[in-house]
């Protein structure tokens, strides 16, 4: 303490204020340039496929018990061997994610046992009224790398069997 | 005119000169008027640029490059917004209020100069509207008319806050106008005169900020209070009376008020140019170089002064000014309102008395002497009475917080 004190301080003030000026502007300016994402954020949910274009998702339901805030609806049918979407018996014919409902918790990315859905890097999301913030299978789907890999296709008999992939690691 | 002698008077003659006369003050209002809206607008793009730097923000930057179009963005909107008048206003002291605040914003700037002259269709153009004798006084007078306009304000809105706000903002006036006054003064004595292009001159050689820093300072912080600024905005304090005076105006009315602030701020900086820091004059190291307003350029047969170069260095030196207010208010909270009052009457008034003092003793006694060591110890002996005053706020400082312990 000093009998200066009272204009230190003033000046004090002005230097911390002159300081941040001179560091710069932390803004970025987002529709032009956008943050990434953390490796493991949440955002909106994508239905994966085979690296053969098939679709993970088997249709079980599963993220739809799961889901704690009742967003998920799922559908399934029967796939065949001429109108095949997904490995083994089922697929799901309808799957839909109220976005309106959806907390972003993660529960179906952890009930799904083909890991199916997973939450990906997309927090844009925007709609014009409640019926859009419906977002239905073909929005969630991941897209097909080339023309060939599309389902449903018509495949060789008795080769997809198996709903549930064999896992390397079971316990991963 | 009856004294003129009977040549002068010639019927076709007289009334050119008094024509082009009309037409050159006319022409210099427009180019004032212009330079305080146009000087308005970008200054709230300049202090929100400035702000938000501060900020670690970059502020407006959609509209045009860097943001430049915002203002006419923001005058777009507030022209079209609705006007509410609230049922219980008095009508007529509510539709004037803001043109008495803006009018007198506006007035100020006529008796500032803004550069030397130049010669044109052969007569002499004075960078200058109104080169009155008593500047400083109309200065002094006209911005105590722009409180009325807030007071009545606050009172015609028929609203609680608008009325504190009006209110404080009259006691805040007449409180901080005395220490302004007082700093007029001492600039007066300092060049021995009321007109402020004398003033100018007299700083040809030497800012009167270098002879008087306490002086400035004061001045500085009279301005503030003066044009309602942080860390004195109490009379819109917006977390104690949401706005202030102005809560209940919208759309154009509001605009009015908003304009007569930025301009109060632009003119109040351009006085302290013009009083404290060589108004249209270069700076002092440029003296008797190409870059003096004085240069005389000589280009075949035909002379030229730098006479552009005034409104330039007056607009470098007002800028700069003008950061300063904008660096306070990102800086500094606002000041207790008993505080505010303490800090004018018992710190302020009695340091510009001690200053106006001083100062005139020192030019008395150096020209009764005839040494200029005495001229010289204004500066020592004022910073002497402020680093006193500074430990005088000190101590009441300390004795408050043992008070509270």
């Amino acid at each position: 303490m000093s009998v200066l004190d009272p204009i230190v301080e003033l000046v004090r003030g002005l230097i911390t204020t002159g300081k941040m000026m001179i560091e710069g502007p932390v803004t970025v300016q987002y529709p032009e340039q956008k943050r990434e994402v953390r490796p493991r954020f949440r955002g909106r949910h994508v239905l994966k496929r085979y690296e053969n274009g098939l679709e993970k998702c088997i249709g079980c339901s599963l993220c739809a018990a799961a889901c704690p805030a009742d967003a998920i609806f799922v559908e399934a049918s029967e796939n065949t061997d001429e109108k095949r979407f997904s490995p083994g018996e089922r697929y799901a014919s309808t799957y839909e994610i109220n976005m309106l409902r959806c907390i972003y918790c993660g529960f179906c990315e952890d009930a799904c046992p083909t890991e199916a859905i997973v939450l990906g890097d997309n927090y844009e999301l925007s709609f014009y009224d409640r019926r859009s913030a419906i977002y239905t299978k073909e929005s969630l789907l991941e897209p097909v790398p080339t023309v060939e890999l599309t389902t449903p296709r018509k495949v060789e008999a008795g080769v997809f069997t198996r709903s549930v992939p064999e896992m390397q690691d079971p316990r991963d | 005119m009856s004294r003129l002698p009977r040549k002068c008077v010639r019927k076709g003659e007289m009334m050119l000169s008094d024509w082009t006369l009309w037409l050159e003050w006319f022409i210099k209002s427009l180019v004032v008027i212009f330079a305080l809206l146009g000087g308005f607008a970008y200054l709230t793009w300049y202090e929100r640029r400035a702000l938000a730097r501060i900020q670690s923000r970059v502020g407006p930057n959609r509209a045009g490059p860097f943001g430049l179009l915002q203002p006419i963005a923001d005058a777009v909107k507030l022209i079209f917004k609705e006007e509410l008048t609230p049922a219980k206003a008095d009508k007529t002291l509510f539709f004037w209020a803001p043109v008495v605040t803006m009018v007198p914003s506006i007035i100020l700037a006529a008796v500032i100069p803004w550069g030397t002259s130049f010669t044109a269709f052969g007569r002499e153009i004075k960078l200058h509207l109104a080169d009155i004798n008593v500047g400083v006084l109309f200065m002094a007078s006209i911005a105590s008319i722009a409180v009325y306009g807030i007071v009545l304000a606050g009172w015609s809105s028929n609203n609680k806050y608008a009325m504190l706000g009006g209110l404080r903002s009259s006691a805040q006036m007449i409180s901080y106008e005395l220490t302004l006054g007082l700093s007029f003064v001492t600039a007066i004595i300092l060049a021995n005169s009321m007109r402020l292009r004398d003033i100018v001159d007299a700083q040809q050689g030497l800012w009167f900020a270098v002879i008087k820093p306490v002086g400035a300072l004061i001045f500085w912080i009279a301005t503030l209070a003066e044009v309602n600024r942080a860390p004195f905005d109490m009379p819109e304090a917006e977390q104690e009376l949401t706005a202030g005076y102005h809560s209940e105006y919208s759309g154009m009315k509001f605009a009015l008020f908003f304009m007569a602030e930025y301009q109060k701020m632009i003119v109040i900086c351009m006085i302290a140019a013009t009083l404290y820091f060589g108004g249209y004059r270069e700076f002092g190291f440029l003296a008797n170089t190409i870059f003096s307003v004085d240069y005389m350029w000589t280009l075949g047969s035909w002379q030229i002064t730098n006479w552009f170069l005034g409104p330039i260095y007056l607009f470098l030196k007002v800028v700069v000014l003008l950061f300063g207010m904008i660096w306070v208010r990102a800086s500094w909270p606002r000041i207790r309102y008993d505080r505010l009052m303490t800090f004018g009457w018992k710190v302020l008034l009695p340091l510009s008395l001690a200053i106006t003092f001083i100062t005139a003793t020192g030019i008395s006694l150096a020209d009764i002497y005839d040494n200029q060591s005495y001229f010289w110890a204004i500066p020592v002996v004022s910073i002497i009475i402020g680093l006193f005053t500074v430990g005088f706020i000190y101590r009441e400082l300390r004795r408050k917080a043992y008070e509270r312990a």
